[in-house]
């Protein structure tokens, strides 16, 4: 069996370094939300937030609701259709009994999401029992099988496109694990049978069918009755896709959400060990820093976008050079050319693999150690049988040894000297917390650490705590311990505003959300008296009396040098800029008359960056003055 | 600005026992004064030599003291480097330990640093052949409450040397031109995507983010009212254990936080907080806004960084940590699902925990090799080497990697023959085979790129040939039909296939039924892009292997059939991808001229018209 379906998603990138930090958008995802909407799924709760009960119905409307409007913004070329079954009425191109396809105006049903849908999506439940309504689609006596149909429209959808050039898959939602559980006999048998043959056929095709089961508080949903069959899972493999029953709601939204982003092999790499010993490995960015989508800039007279043109002109004689210059760098009065080959030469230090030189113990990695974030890496197969289980001793063995390998990673842009920490799986039970594997550390080198502290150093001895201040220092940190911090429990407020602003500016909502901050300290905890006074006798041990003297802002002569001037030219601006009518200059188109030197101080006048060439400057000017 | 200028003078040791290092300072040196030619060009160098030979080190004691403090009330500093190790061969131990006596000295009484190097690498990275002045990147307070603010500094501890942006080269200016600048503008114009044409000036650009597919304009005062604003601050939200806090969230490169200079209690109270984290091995947590102005904040974590010497101060390095959206989680199998076969026996395991052990970069008593802060950048040291041999012959090729940094990129050669047996038996333990399962045309991992340095023109000649050479065992796949889901490589194998000739004519049929199948059974035209595909595949293969004559048929029939059944948007598909009759130039047993070929598919529209 291939364990490792990620085949399809693979992306050759991570070369060039401005990439680093972008994924891909050429290879698309098509996603068909199939979810189950029989009664069952709307009696069925869970005790969620505020101790409130929520239907698994919604739970399953909640997170798609949610990952949409991160999709929109993360990866909007996806195309997404969204697919109900266990319906009373019917909405489908094969015109199939107890399959609903959602959706709004001006959309096909599997297209990128809009605002509209997303919005109107976000208020379908309270609507949903009179337009679509639940109904099971599956009894004795009839020889309906929802299933079968919503999986045949589910496929449907998916028709558009190649595989090659998408990535297709069906999430399954739902809570029943035995569909066929009311049959009996021959009935039974065979639309077992047909509907096994039918996600067959669609994983043919190409499409990947990937079941998130809802449990009971009280049953767990039981994967092995018939749907491992239907996604073909066996073995080892059920306990991945099983969530444990009883688990919180959030949890569960959690899990779900987490599963809705697919895995993306950055790149494939090859390890070697020693000379005739190679090992394949795999690499994933699990950590980048997530960044608003890019700008497109538009005409504002039209809000038609706009193209960038880049033409490349002699500075000499003026000329549009058509071939891509070579480059020069001046050293000894001279110009010294390079071709791009050369450049790129220069730069392949090494044949691009991931080579192992030794290892160390962990106490070698400093903390300073860092440049950017870092990769993991899991072995793989596929290619080389036997590279897992030399993975897997080595990662054990450097675990128990507390050790690091020491790795020349030769990426032919940016070749690096690597640490490979290992890390053992970590599970609670809300699912894997850190997956088991090695993490690609960026090691700097010399001529990137820079050595700061020795500027620091005096002649003498520096200051330096005493025994007992430690002390109290430590009295300090017991009182304001974050006992259950977690890495990445806050969201980043810039990017949530960013992602308000647009959303509300959208869906044309006239109030833009209030967002919390929620990086804010803890002002009620750090007020409790217990923390107020283990700080006011730490400040007293360090400082005597002397705090409010040493912290005082002003009066003692240490503004800089560079900011006094500062102020200076500001004042100097504001005086010579009164001596203008700027408006009348303005409207005169007198402007351009003017030297760079006057228009600054209009700009340093009113607080304006006075960066740019004079044409900049001058419209810098006219933008704040409104014309 | 003459305070940023540095005049620096360079003291080297040429007594009998450096003689073995020379080559490596020598570099070291011309790296240094290469990097001054571009970094500081003002700067002023000297060099001195001395021999060490005849030196009688033991009586100067005061002199050296009194040297000390002539250069620290000059406002001079001085680094040592001390070359160790192996490299020096039969040293003389007493006069090694008085010469480190009277560089303590040295040390305690001025600004004076001394490194000990113990590989000839370390030492190519011993010193900064690039002089950064620091400059801080916040000046403020570190509120640890609203009632207790520490005065503090920050500055970049780590921060990437990039390779350098080469200017862009105009040829284009008469060779007679004394007064070229040779530079080469940029120019940005904005043009409508609809109509070309139409130029629009910057000033009326205005940004607009993508929703969905949708664009929403957003003018930069609009963005300025709406937008995140947060105060420049730098504040703790608390502390908590070091092991919450895994290594590998690292986001970027290192902050380190002082505390402001001339302040006693600031720099007391880094120092207790420093050493009561160490003590307690806590961290802790910060948000921090650098600049007024800055659109974000950042989390991240404060790690002690006590000093180990009087006159240094204790510091905290800030690395910064991912948000909730900067973290994809993936889920991974665990080891234990995997099977038996997949996990490493009792004696494998073994093997793997003595190389780990064994292959050691920081072996106890002996210096740590390929420390971070003494391994120079092999690229930009390359750089610097191929354009001073550049400035004397302006055709000189890239030179190869020099031995000395070949110990970044390479496993140490002398280490690894110190531990063979370890490795050999880890080797043996192991047992390595490619996929028999994969197609090799699909096989890409383990073609071997040539590193640069030696074959110039590797790049297009890497083919299979070179694929597989850290592996023994290559059993041949042996393909027998076409199959469903990788047709074309399916196709070539069976076209390569050399131990019988029947194969390639059975390769041809194969594929012909396929293409067949795909263009009568397709839906609405669904599959005709897969199938021109395997047209593509098929010409070729008939044009290799001379069968030009089968190929030709079955374009005619194919043709025929889409004729009478109303398909013609397949023929039409397969004439704008210029797949017409293979003629006597692309196969000399072809009977087809180029004017036939290329007439193909119009005699068949003017049938068709008929």
């Amino acid at each position: 069996m291939d364990l490792d379906p990620d085949d399809v998603f693979r992306d050759d990138e991570d070369d060039l370094e401005n990439e680093f930090f972008q994924e891909r958008e050429s290879t698309k995802e098509f996603v068909v939300y199939l979810i189950d909407a029989s009664p069952k799924m709307f009696s069925t709760t869970c005790p969620g937030e505020d101790q409130r009960d929520e239907t698994h119905f919604h739970i399953v409307v909640s997170c798609i609701a949610q990952s949409l409007k991160t999709q929109i913004i993360n990866r909007s070329y996806d195309e997404v259709a969204i697919c109900f079954f266990n319906t009373r009425e019917k909405k489908n191109l094969q015109d199939s009994n107890g399959v609903f396809v959602y959706n709004v105006a001006e959309r096909e049903d599997l297209d990128r999401p809009t605002a509209r849908f997303i919005k109107e999506f976000d208020q379908m439940e309270e609507s949903f029992q009179k337009v679509i309504g639940s109904q099971y689609g599956i009894v004795s006596g009839s020889r309906e099988n929802s299933l079968y149909n919503a999986l045949w429209v589910a496929q449907g959808l998916l028709r558009k496109g190649s595989a090659k050039t998408a990535d297709k898959r069906i999430l399954l939602f739902t809570n029943e694990d035995d569909p066929f559980g009311s049959l009996n006999g021959a009935v039974k048998s065979d639309m077992t049978k047909t509907t096994l043959q039918r996600a067959k056929d669609a994983q043919d095709l190409g499409i990947s069918i990937e079941l998130l089961p809802l449990s009971r508080p009280d049953e767990e949903f039981n994967i092995s009755l018939f749907y491992a069959d239907l996604i073909g899972v066996e073995g080892d493999d059920l306990a991945l896709v099983l969530p444990s029953a009883g688990q919180k709601l959030e949890d569960m939204k959690d899990q779900l959400r987490k599963r809705l982003f697919t895995k993306r092999i950055v790149r494939r790499i090859s390890f070697i060990i020693s000379n005739g010993l190679s090992i394949e490995l795999n690499t994933y960015a699990l950590i980048r820093p997530t960044v608003p989508g890019a700008i497109t800039w538009l005409d504002s007279v039209t809000n038609c976008p706009l193209k960038t043109e880049r033409s490349l002109i002699c500075a000499d004689t003026g000329a549009l050079m058509r071939e891509p210059p070579k480059r020069f760098q001046p050293y000894k009065n001279e110009n010294i050319k390079f071709s791009t080959q050369e450049l790129s030469e220069i730069k392949r230090v090494s044949n691009g693999h991931l080579r192992l030189l030794g290892f160390k113990p962990l106490s070698c990695l400093k903390d300073y150690h860092n440049l950017r974030p870092s990769t993991f890496v899991f072995p793989s197969d596929k290619e080389v049988i036997g590279s897992t289980r030399i993975f897997i001793a080595l990662l054990r063995s450097m675990l128990r040894l507390k050790r690091f390998a020491v790795a020349f990673y030769g990426n032919p842009t940016h070749p690096q000297l690597v640490a490979l920490v290992a890390q053992d799986e970590i599970v609670t039970a809300g699912g894997q917390i850190e997956p088991p594997g090695m993490h690609m550390i960026y090691l700097p080198y010399c001529d990137d650490i820079r050595n700061v502290e020795e500027h620091h150093s005096d002649a003498n001895a520096v200051p330096r705590a005493t025994d007992d201040q430690v002390k109290k220092a430590i009295a300090l940190m017991k009182r304001i311990d974050l006992k259950d911090f977690s890495v990445c429990q806050f969201a980043n407020p810039s990017l949530q505003r960013h992602y308000a602003v647009l959303q509300a500016l959208a869906l044309e909502e006239d109030e833009i959300p209030e967002i919390n901050d929620e990086t804010a300290p803890d002002e009620e905890g750090m007020a409790r008296p217990g923390v107020v006074n283990a700080i006011e006798e730490f400040k007293l041990s360090v400082y005597g009396d002397s705090y409010d003297e040493e912290n005082a802002h002003a009066g003692n002569g240490k503004v800089s040098e560079a900011s006094k001037k500062r102020k200076a030219v500001a004042e100097n601006a504001v005086k010579e800029s009164a001596n203008y009518d700027w408006a009348d200059l303005a409207d005169n188109g007198k402007l351009k008359d003017m030297t760079v030197a006057e228009l600054k101080y209009y700009l340093t006048a009113h607080n304006l960056p006075v960066t740019g060439k004079k044409e900049a400057l001058i419209s810098r000017i006219l933008t704040h003055m409104g014309k | 600005m003459a305070r940023n200028r540095e005049g620096l003078l360079l003291l080297l040791d040429v007594g009998p026992s450096m003689h073995g290092v020379l080559p490596q300072v020598e570099k070291l040196c011309s790296m240094l004064v290469q990097k001054k030619l571009i970094y500081g060009k003002n700067d002023e160098v000297g060099i001195v030599l001395f021999g060490t030979e005849d030196s009688d080190a033991g009586t100067k004691e005061d002199q050296v003291g009194l040297i000390a403090m002539r250069m620290s009330a000059l406002g001079m500093k001085m680094e040592n480097i001390v070359v160790r190790g192996s490299l020096i061969g039969n040293a003389n131990q007493i006069i090694m330990d008085e010469n480190d006596l009277l560089l303590d000295l040295f040390s305690k009484k001025s600004s004076v640093k001394t490194v000990y190097v113990e590989s000839p690498t370390a030492l190519l990275g011993a010193i900064k052949t690039r002089n950064i002045s620091p400059v801080t990147i916040f000046r403020g307070d570190l509120e640890i409450s609203p009632n207790m603010k520490i005065k503090v500094w920050v500055y970049k501890k780590t921060s990437e040397e990039k390779f350098p942006t080469l200017k862009k080269y105009s040829d284009k200016a008469p060779p007679t031109d004394k007064f070229a600048t040779h530079e080469v503008k940029v120019d940005y114009e904005y043009k409508s995507v609809e109509d070309t044409s139409r130029v629009v000036p910057p000033e009326q650009r205005i940004k607009g983010y993508r929703y969905g597919p949708h664009v929403v304009p957003i003018s930069s005062a609009e963005w300025e009212a709406v937008k995140f604003k947060p105060e420049k601050s730098v504040k703790l939200l608390g502390f908590t254990d070091a092991s919450n806090i895994l290594r590998h969230y690292y986001m970027k490169d290192v902050n380190v936080l002082i505390a402001e200079p001339g302040k006693p209690g600031a720099m007391i109270a880094v120092s207790a907080l420093a050493r009561a984290m160490k003590e307690m091995n806590k961290v802790a947590i910060l948000r921090c806004v650098w600049r007024q102005g800055q659109q974000s904040v950042v989390v991240g974590v404060l790690t002690p960084n006590v000093s180990e010497k009087d006159n240094i101060p204790d510091s905290f390095f800030f690395n910064v940590l991912p948000f909730a959206e900067d973290v994809r989680e993936f889920q991974f199998p665990s080891f234990s699902n995997f099977p038996i076969s997949w996990q490493p026996n009792e004696q494998q395991q073994e093997a793997a925990d003595n190389l780990v052990k064994m292959l050691d970069l920081a072996p106890s008593g002996k210096g740590e090799t390929l420390q971070p802060e003494f391994t120079p950048n092999p690229v930009l040291e390359r750089f610097f080497h191929h354009l001073e041999l550049k400035s004397k012959h302006p055709d000189a090729p890239v030179p190869p990697l020099d031995e000395t940094l070949k110990k970044i990129t390479e496993p140490d050669v002398e280490l690894l023959a110190e531990k063979k047996s370890i490795v050999d038996a880890f080797r043996r333990q192991f047992e390595l085979k490619e996929n028999p399962k994969l197609k090799k045309s699909t096989r890409r991992l383990l073609r071997e790129k040539p590193s640069g340095s030696d074959e110039r023109h590797g790049d297009d000649n890497v083919s299979d040939a070179l694929a597989v050479n850290s592996i023994e065992s290559k059993p041949d796949t042996k393909v027998e039909k076409i199959g469903d889901l990788t047709p074309i490589q399916d196709f070539e194998a069976m076209m390569s296939r050399r131990d019988s000739p029947d194969w390639v004519g059975k390769a041809i049929e194969n594929m012909k039924k396929k293409i067949f199948n795909l263009v009568e059974n397709s839906n609405k035209g669904d599959d005709y892009s897969k199938a021109v595909e395997l047209f593509v595949a098929l010409r070729k293969g008939c044009i290799l292997e001379q069968e030009p004559k089968q190929f030709n048929e079955f374009l005619r029939r194919i043709c025929k059939f889409c004729q009478e059944k109303n398909l013609s948007s397949f023929c039409d598909l397969l004439e704008s991808k210029e797949l017409s009759l293979v003629t006597k130039s692309d196969a000399i047993d072809s009977d087809v001229t180029d004017d036939e070929a290329r007439s193909f598919f119009v005699k068949r529209e003017l049938k068709y018209e008929d």
